[in-house]
C-alpha cells in the first residue's frame, strides 16, 4: 500500500513539471505586455519599465524564466502578485473560501442525488422515477449563469432568503446559494448513476441470496443493494470534489465569492504570469491528491481491489 | 430444543399418518413480457414428504428453477403466481404476505443457489453474511453466540478453517469453498426444508462430488428434506429418491428415482435417458463398441424416438480410419510445452509443464481436467493468441514459433476455434450472415455473392434454416448460437477446429445435437479436433485419445477406451468415479 502510494506520489513528478512548463510558456506567450498594462493609461518613465521587468525577470529568455520560477516553487516561494502581495497570500485567503463552498456543493448533490437515485431505481418506471428523470434532464439542459441568475431572483431576490452576493469573508450562510448551483449541475449526473446502479445491483444474485435467507427488505437495500451501488457514486463524487476546488470561475464571478476560481480569472485579465502559474500549480497537485484518494477510496469500498505491496 | 422438535418429527414420519411437508398443487407461474403473460411454469404438482429427497430435473428454459422460486417467493422481474396453491406445512405460500414469507425463508425453507461466483455479496465477508442470516432468523444473539453459531454452521458445511477465514472476502475462496459457505447459509437456521437449485453446476466434478456427498449426509443428519434441482438426469438419480422430469413447464413424469431412469415412460423421459453421457457412456461400454457420437436426439419430446445408428457398423468405420491416421502424418505435434506466468510478489507460476502430445489428422484428442489444470492455456498456444514459454507446436510441418505475419494469417484460415460462452462468442450488434461470413471476408475468400452463397452452404451443414441469416443472436437459442459458432469456424474450411469446452454450457438434449453435428462433420471433411472438456463424460462419446491433465501437466494420455476402462492413475480414476450416475444400471 505505502508502495503503491509513493510510486503514485512519484508518478506525479513529471506530470507536475509538464502542467506547469505548458502553462508558463501560455502565460509568455499571452499577447501585450504585462508591465506597461500595469500602468494603465500613464506611460511610465523607461528606467521604471526595465527595473519592473529585471524585478520580475521578464527581461530574461523564456527558458530561463521557467527554470527561475520552478526553483523558487521548490524553495517554496510561490512569487508575488503585481499589486505585492505574494502568492502564497493570497492562495491562503482564497482556498478556504472555495474549500467550504466545494464541501457543501458536494455534500448538498450527494444527499439528495444518492436519496432520489436509490428511490428511482427501486421504483422503476414509477411516477416518481419519471418526474426525477424530467427534472434532472431540465437541470442538465441549463447552462449554470441560467441557474445562477434563476436562483439569485428567486431566494435572494424575491424570497429574500439570501444575498445574491456573499459579503466580506465570505461568511458560510452566504455560500449557501451558490453551493445549491453549484449542486445542481452534478445533481442530475449523480441521479442517473445512482439510479442505473442500484437497478444493476437489484438484479445481481446475491440480493436474491440475502433475501432467500430470511433478511427484510429494509436491511437489503442499504446492506446489500445501496453498499454495492454506491461504488461509482462516490467515485464520481471525490472526482467532482477535486473538480470543484480547482474552481468555479463562472458561479464564483456571479456570487462574488472570493474564491479561487474568481482570483485566478482575474489574474489571467491582467496578465499576471506568477499568480496564473503558481493557482495553476497547486491546483493540479490538489487535482492529483484528490485522484489519488479516489483510488485509495475505491479499494477502501471494493474489498476485491488492493494494490500491490 | 431442536433436538426434541425433531424427534417428535421422526415420531410422525413413522407413524406414517403425517401430511406432507410441501404440497405444489397446479402452480402456475407466468411472466409479463411486452407479448402479454408467458406461462413457465403449468399446472405444476408436486408432493415432498419429511425427511425425503426429491428431483426436479429438466433443461433450461422447462420451469424448474422458476418453480423452486415461485416456493419461496423470490420469482425474477415480472414473474408472478398465477394459479394454484403451495402448500408448506399447510400454510398457502402464495397467499402469504411480506412478513410472513420473511419467517418463512430462512428459517423453515432454506435456498442453495446456483452458481457460487455470483450469490455472495463482494463487499461483505463471509463472516457477515452468514452471521447476518442467523441474527435475522434469531438463531442467536449477542455478537458471541451468533459469531460462535457462524463458525459452527461452516464447520458444518465443511469449511473446516471457519474460525480463521470468517474475515475473509467472497474473492478469497475457491469456487468449491464459496458453494460450502452458501450451503452453511441455507442451513444456518437449521430450516426444514432446503431447497437446492443446481448448487454444484458451477463447479468440477471431483469438487460436485465432494460438495454432494456432504450435503446428502448432513441433511440426514438434521433431518432436513431436500428439493433438488438439476439439468443433470445421472446427478439427480444418484442423489436423490423422487424425480420430477419437468418439460416446457409441464410435469411430465414423477416417481422413484431408478424406476424412471430404468423404465422412463414419457417419450422426452427415455430421451433425457438416451442422451445423458454419463448414462450414454455406459451403454456403449455395455454393446462394447468404441466411441462414436451415436446419441441422435431431437429436441421434440412430442416425435418418436430418435433414429438409432448401427454401432458396430460406425465402430469398424472408425477403426479403420485410425489405423490409417497413425500411419499418415500428424496435425498437431506438441512438443514439451511449457507456460509459465509471472506473477507480482509471488513468483512464477507454471500453467502448462512439459506437454507433449500428437494428434493424428481427422482425429478427435480430447484434453481433460479440471478447471486451472491448463487445458485451456494449450488451446490458446495452439491457436497463437499466447506465446510458449518453451517447447515445440507443429501444425501441419510448420513451427508454430518462427511463424509470423502472412504466414500467421494464413495458419489461422486452417485452424479455427469454438468457445464455451454461446452466448459471449457471437457479437450481439452482427446478425448472423455477417458473423460466418466475417472470416471469409478478412481473408478475402470469394467475392459477396459467394461468400453469400458459403453462408448457406454452412446453415445447411450445422442443420439450420437458412431464414436465420438476417436474424441476431439474442433471437437464438443456446444451442442454435453454439451451430453458429461452429459454422463460423468451418467458414475459412479449416483442418482443425479447436474446441474449448464447446458443449459444457449446452442442455443435454442440445449436447448430444451439437457432439453429434460435430462427429458427422468430422466424417464429411475430415477435421482434426482438439476437444477441451471437463466432463469425462462427454469425452467418452467424442474422442478417439485422450490426455488428462493435472495442474498443467498430462498425468495420462491413451486411446479413449483405455482410459476408460482401464485408467491407471489415482486422478484419472477419482474423475471417473466422480461422473453422476455413472454406476447406475440402465434397463436397456
Amino acid at each position: 500500500m505505502a508502495g503503491y502510494i509513493a510510486r503514485r506520489l512519484l508518478q506525479a513528478i513529471p506530470v507536475l513539471l509538464g502542467t506547469t512548463f505548458l502553462i508558463y510558456f501560455m502565460v509568455f506567450a499571452m499577447p501585450g505586455d504585462p508591465i506597461v498594462a500595469l500602468f494603465g493609461d500613464k506611460t511610465p518613465p523607461p528606467q521604471v519599465l526595465e527595473q519592473l521587468r529585471e524585478r520580475y525577470n521578464l527581461d530574461q529568455p523564456f527558458i530561463v524564466q521557467y527554470f527561475i520560477f520552478l526553483g523558487n516553487i521548490f524553495r517554496g516561494d510561490l512569487g508575488t502578485s503585481f499589486s505585492g502581495q505574494p502568492v502564497s497570500e493570497i492562495l491562503a485567503e482564497t482556498f478556504p473560501v472555495t474549500l467550504r463552498l466545494a464541501l457543501m456543493a458536494v455534500i448538498i448533490e450527494m444527499v439528495f442525488g444518492i436519496a432520489v437515485g436509490l428511490i428511482s431505481g427501486l421504483r422503476k418506471g414509477g411516477i416518481f422515477d419519471a418526474s426525477a428523470l424530467v427534472v434532472s434532464l431540465i437541470l442538465i439542459s441549463l447552462p449554470v449563469f441560467v441557474v445562477a441568475f434563476v436562483a439569485q431572483f428567486i431566494f435572494g431576490i424575491q424570497l429574500g432568503w439570501f444575498r445574491t452576493t456573499v459579503g466580506p469573508g465570505a461568511p458560510t450562510q452566504d455560500l449557501i446559494l451558490p453551493a445549491i448551483v453549484l449542486a445542481t449541475i452534478s445533481f442530475a449526473q449523480i441521479t442517473r448513476l445512482t439510479r442505473a446502479s442500484v437497478i444493476e445491483t437489484d438484479g445481481q444474485d446475491f440480493v436474491r441470496t440475502a433475501a432467500s435467507k430470511g433478511l427484510s427488505r429494509s436491511r437489503i437495500v442499504p446492506v446489500h443493494i445501496l453498499r454495492n451501488s454506491l461504488i461509482p457514486v462516490v467515485t464520481y463524487l471525490a472526482v467532482d470534489f477535486g473538480v470543484l476546488m480547482v474552481g468555479a470561475t463562472v458561479t464564483e464571478g456571479i456570487f462574488n465569492v472570493p474564491g479561487v476560481g474568481r482570483t485566478l480569472y482575474q489574474a489571467i485579465i491582467r496578465g499576471e504570469g506568477p499568480t496564473v502559474v503558481s493557482f495553476v500549480t497547486v491546483m493540479v497537485l490538489i487535482y492529483l491528491v484528490v485522484n489519488l484518494l479516489v483510488d485509495l477510496l475505491y479499494a477502501v469500498l471494493d474489498p476485491r481491489i488492493r494494490y500491490a505491496k | 430444543m431442536t433436538d426434541t422438535t425433531k424427534a417428535t418429527e421422526s415420531a410422525v414420519r413413522r407413524d406414517g399418518s403425517e401430511r406432507p411437508i410441501l404440497e405444489i398443487k397446479n402452480l402456475e407461474v407466468g411472466f409479463n413480457t411486452q407479448n402479454g403473460l408467458v406461462k413457465a411454469v403449468d399446472g405444476v404438482n408436486i408432493t415432498l414428504y419429511r425427511g425425503q429427497s426429491l428431483a426436479i430435473v429438466g433443461e433450461s428454459g422447462s420451469g424448474k428453477s422458476t418453480t423452486a422460486h415461485a416456493i419461496i417467493n423470490l420469482l425474477p422481474g415480472t414473474g408472478q403466481v398465477t394459479g394454484g396453491q403451495i402448500l408448506l406445512d399447510g400454510q398457502d405460500l402464495t397467499k402469504a404476505s411480506k412478513k410472513e414469507m420473511e419467517v418463512v425463508r430462512g428459517r423453515k425453507i432454506g435456498f442453495v443457489p446456483q452458481d457460487p461466483m455470483s450469490n455472495l455479496n463482494p463487499v461483505w465477508s463471509i463472516g457477515f453474511q452468514v452471521e447476518e442470516a442467523i441474527k435475522a432468523n434469531g438463531i442467536a444473539t449477542g455478537r458471541k453466540e451468533i459469531k460462535k453459531r457462524a463458525i459452527e454452521v461452516l464447520k458444518q458445511a465443511g469449511l473446516q478453517d471457519a474460525d480463521r477465514r470468517l474475515k475473509q472476502f467472497p474473492h478469497q475462496f475457491s469456487g468449491g469453498m464459496r458453494q460450502r459457505v452458501l450451503i452453511g447459509m441455507g442451513l444456518a437456521a437449521d430450516p426444514q426444508l432446503l431447497i437446492a437449485d443446481e448448487p454444484t453446476s458451477a463447479l468440477d466434478v471431483t469438487v460436485q462430488r465432494v460438495i454432494l456427498d456432504h450435503l446428502e449426509s448432513l441433511t440426514r443428519e438434521l433431518g432436513t428434506t431436500l428439493l433438488f434441482i438439476t439439468h443433470d438426469l445421472g446427478l439427480a438419480a444418484e442423489r436423490a429418491e423422487q424425480l420430477v422430469v419437468m418439460y416446457k413447464g409441464r410435469v411430465v413424469e414423477s416417481g422413484p428415482s431408478v424406476e424412471i431412469l430404468q423404465n422412463p415412460q414419457h417419450p422426452y423421459t427415455q430421451r433425457l435417458v438416451a442422451a445423458a453421457p454419463s448414462l450414454a457412456s455406459r451403454r456403449i461400454q455395455a454393446t462394447g463398441s468404441i466411441a462414436a457420437a451415436e446419441a441422435a436426439m431431437q429436441s421434440d419430446a412430442e416425435t418418436a424416438a430418435g433414429d438409432e445408428i448401427d454401432l458396430l457398423a460406425t465402430a469398424e468405420a472408425r477403426a479403420e480410419l485410425l489405423a490409417a491416421a497413425e500411419s499418415a502424418p500428424p496435425a498437431i505435434t506438441v512438443e514439451h510445452l511449457t507456460k509459465v506466468y509471472k506473477i507480482r510478489g509471488a513468483g512464477d507460476f507454471t500453467a502448462v509443464d512439459d506437454v507433449s502430445f500428437q494428434i493424428p489428422k481427422g482425429t478427435t484428442m480430447a484434453l481433460v481436467g479440471e478447471s486451472g489444470s491448463g487445458k485451456s492455456t494449450v488451446a490458446k498456444m495452439l491457436l497463437k493468441l499466447e506465446d510458449a514459454t518453451s517447447g515445440k507446436i507443429v501444425v501441419g510441418g510448420q513451427d508454430l514459433a518462427s511463424v509470423t505475419g502472412k504466414q500467421l494469417f494464413d495458419l489461422r484460415s486452417r485452424m479455427q476455434p469454438v468457445f464455451q460462452d454461446p452466448y459471449g462468442s457471437l457479437n450481439p450488434l452482427r446478425n448472423i450472415g455477417n458473423t460466418i461470413s466475417e472470416p471469409l471476408s478478412t481473408h478475402g475468400v470469394g467475392d459477396r455473392a459467394s461468400r453469400r452463397e458459403r453462408v448457406f452452404e454452412l446453415l445447411d451443414q450445422v442443420s439450420l434454416p437458412r431464414t436465420l441469416v438476417g436474424r441476431y443472436p439474442n433471437e437464438l437459442s443456446g444451442g442454435q448460437r453454439q451451430r453458429i459458432a461452429i459454422a463460423r469456424a468451418l467458414a475459412l474450411k479449416p483442418e482443425i477446429v479447436v474446441l474449448d469446452e464447446a458443449v459444457s454450457a449446452l442442455d443435454v438434449l442440445v449436447q448430444a445435437q451439437i457432439l453429434r453435428l460435430l462427429a458427422d462433420l468430422q466424417g464429411e471433411l475430415g477435421l482434426t479436433y482438439l476437444f477441451i472438456t471437463h466432463d469425462l463424460a462427454v469425452v467418452r462419446v467424442i474422442a478417439d485419445h485422450v490426455s488428462v491433465m493435472q495442474r498443467g501437466r498430462i498425468v495420462e494420455a491413451a486411446t479413449t477406451d483405455e482410459v476408460f476402462e482401464n485408467p491407471r492413475q489415482q486422478y484419472t480414476q477419482d474423475l471417473l468415479a466422480a461422473i453422476p450416475g455413472a454406476n447406475i444400471e440402465l434397463g436397456a
